[in-house]
């Protein structure tokens, strides 16, 4: 550890830096089960969790693990889990719960390789799909992702943020790549990142409480249970109560309430970066550890006097749209570099005027994408043969 | 403070057929509350999927209705986050015993102060008579027309083999046992769990000639006895009632709070 422009520095992993990230955030509750590649937060939390006076529990699988975050959650709790492909999968149907009831928690997925068991060591990022539409139902998610380990660390706390301040279960979907990845993370000091807290209610007690009744800005005060507000929570369908209805009326507006409050501040919870975007001629669009051979790519040839950019997604969802149509305007092509076989590559195309100009540049071996990959497809496109 | 000071009265006329049990557990779990004098913001109910599971809407208390089979995962969760707070959790018994029986016997292995009130009425309800793990072998269910070949759970011993400290069973009929074992139960530092053998006339009885609530209720007397009675040493096959399990044991989320304690000190 090395004490470094006000921060304090550490050489370590991704999954490291989850950790850091949660407990900077205020993370007081974390339920989990070991799954390859994600581990090393459960490890480290069991260890690092209870000395800052929060609870850690291994729980008998993750279906359990994700009901125990929200039932924590709805005591006051800043509540986690983490897993990998496999067991995301079990955890979906709590995941909606937790989209239904508006529960406030963080879900990180270290992505790894193919459907079932797949390659339990190995990189992909395959989950893109099963992070927007895992669970079933019309509905509206966060994910949101990074390819370093400071972004790791400051998107985490964000992921924490943003499930308090829109009510909702956050995606943080990492890859195998980044959360074994070992680099420097600079712990800023206390006041530097913003954590958000929960918004409770003002009503005081005696006084009828509607737990889901929202503000005019979408946002629903909660109190915890244990206070003075005793109200029902239920994945039915539900009136400002919480108490299960039927009515047509009440569903609709709870659907439209669900979806618009994360779908119609797009703008506010899209996060990405841009590198050589002003003048690109060639646009790369890449997210989590592709991003880093992406803009390895991007630098090389910029070297050599190719006017190319590189749009690196923090937030996959709600697909910032406007951002990538904006961005791939008047560029030549477009190339969505992935490890899979093409999850936003689809997004994009769905998203620009001229779909025909995008074009795919993934692996889906399990094996980390590199520079030359990337390259490779970009002598096809340029008609530079392979 | 009367009974009906528990109830929500307003969400009124509840869902349960005419002549089910569940009301009368309802009955029972609120009266037992009233008679420890808990403090209504003090109580959470977390509940699954089923018949069972509507029970905590209609109940003044913090509720918490979930998903089929994995309530006592979410009210892990709740009793972490506020030890202070006392959790119950109704369930019935495809809920607790099939799509949930991982979630029961881990809870009981673990000793967390829970209290799971299993409404035992071998029957999925809600979805219109299907066979459960507790529907005895030959009766007849919607998915079951020629009787059920799958032998039943015994939930006591499920449960008393995977660790639980306090281990009860009894039925609708028996309703002042039914008060005081859940008395016990809430009381208990631990995990309880209760059995409560109850009566579903729309479909269990139906399908098997049960006849009305009333007789399906009488027929406990007949099928059941207390726990090492004379009846039960010339009757075997009778099933027994009472606290077959009331042990003390460490208790799994006081004892995080003080491994807490001492993880802050050595920090």
């Amino acid at each position: 550890m090395k004490k470094q422009g006000g921060g304090v520095s550490k050489f370590i992993q991704g999954n490291e830096a989850v950790v850091e990230g949660a407990l900077y955030a205020g993370v007081s509750f974390y339920a989990g089960y070991p799954i390859t590649p994600s581990t090393e937060i459960a490890e480290l939390m069991t260890e690092r969790l209870p000395q800052h006076g929060g609870k850690c529990i291994q729980m008998e699988d993750e279906l359990a693990s994700m009901c125990a975050i929200i039932g924590a959650a709805l005591t006051g709790s800043k509540a986690m889990t983490a897993t990998s492909g496999p067991g995301f999968s079990l955890m979906q149907e709590a995941i909606g719960f937790a989209v239904m009831a508006e529960i406030p928690c963080v879900v990180v997925n270290v992505q790894r390789s193919g459907p079932s068991t797949g390659l339990p060591t190995k990189v992909a990022q395959s989950d893109v799909m099963q992070a927007r539409w895992g669970t079933h139902g019309d509905h509206a998610i966060i994910a949101l992702t990074a390819s370093n380990l400071q972004d790791v660390f400051r998107i985490t706390i964000e992921a924490f943020n943003m499930a308090e301040t829109y009510r909702t279960p956050v995606v943080l979907l990492l890859d195998e790549v980044v959360g074994h990845m070992r680099e420097k993370l600079t712990l800023p000091p206390r006041s530097e990142c913003e954590v958000i807290d929960r918004l409770i209610t003002n009503v005081p007690a005696g006084i009828d409480y509607h737990p889901y009744l929202a503000r005019e800005d979408g946002r629903l005060p909660m109190s915890d249970f244990g206070g003075v507000h005793r109200y029902n929570v239920t994945g039915l369908m539900h009136d400002m109560w919480g108490f299960p209805s039927s009515d047509p009326t009440v569903t609709y507006n709870l659907m439209h309430h669900l979806v618009d409050k994360i779908e119609n501040r797009s703008f506010e919870i899209a996060r990405y970066r841009e590198f050589f975007t002003e003048d690109a001629k060639v646009l790369l669009i890449s997210y989590g550890s592709s991003a880093r051979s992406a803009l390895q790519v991007v630098e090389n040839r910029r070297d050599r006097g190719n006017k190319m950019g590189l749009l690196e997604l923090n937030t996959l969802w709600p697909f910032p749209e406007d951002v990538v149509r904006r961005l791939s305007a008047g560029k030549d092509h477009v190339v969505v570099v992935e490890m899979n076989m093409g999850q936003m590559y689809q997004e994009v195309k769905k998203a620009v005027p001229n779909p025909e100009r995008v074009y795919l540049a993934n692996r889906i071996d399990g094996v980390f994408i590199s520079h030359y990959d990337i390259e490779k497809v970009l002598n096809v496109i340029q008609g530079k043969g392979v | 403070m009367p009974v009906r000071d528990y109830l929500r009265e307003r969400f009124f006329p509840q869902i349960w057929c005419a002549g089910c049990g569940h009301g009368q557990i309802m009955g029972g779990i609120v009266r037992a509350i009233e008679e420890l004098g808990l403090e209504k913001n003090r109580v959470v109910v977390v509940s699954g999927i089923g018949c069972s599971s509507r029970m905590p809407g209609y109940l003044d208390f913090h509720t918490l209705h979930t998903l089929h089979g994995r309530a006592l995962a979410f009210a892990t969760g709740v009793k972490m986050g506020r030890p202070e707070l006392t959790v119950i959790v109704p369930m019935g018994d495809g809920d607790a015993a099939a799509i949930g029986g991982n979630h029961l016997i881990h809870t009981a292995r673990r000793n967390i102060n829970l209290t799971a009130i299993v409404m035992n009425n071998s029957i999925y309800g809600m979805t219109g008579g299907q066979s459960s793990p507790t529907t005895p072998v030959h009766a007849k269910s919607t998915t079951a027309p020629w009787g059920s070949i799958d032998p039943a759970f015994d939930l006591v011993n499920l449960v008393k083999g995977a660790g639980g400290s306090f281990v009860a069973r009894t039925t609708t009929y028996h309703t002042k046992e039914m008060q005081q074992i859940i008395v016990k139960a809430i009381r208990h530092e631990g995990f309880s769990f209760v059995e409560v053998l109850s009566q579903c006339p729309t479909y269990f009885g139906r399908k098997n000639e049960g006849g009305t609530a009333t007789e399906m209720m009488k027929r406990f007397t007949e099928t059941t006895t207390t726990m090492g009675s004379l009846r039960k040493k010339e009757q075997p096959a009778l099933l027994e009632r009472g606290i077959f399990v009331d042990e003390q044991r460490a208790e799994y989320a006081s004892t995080y709070c003080e491994f807490v304690k001492q993880a802050r000190e050595q920090r």
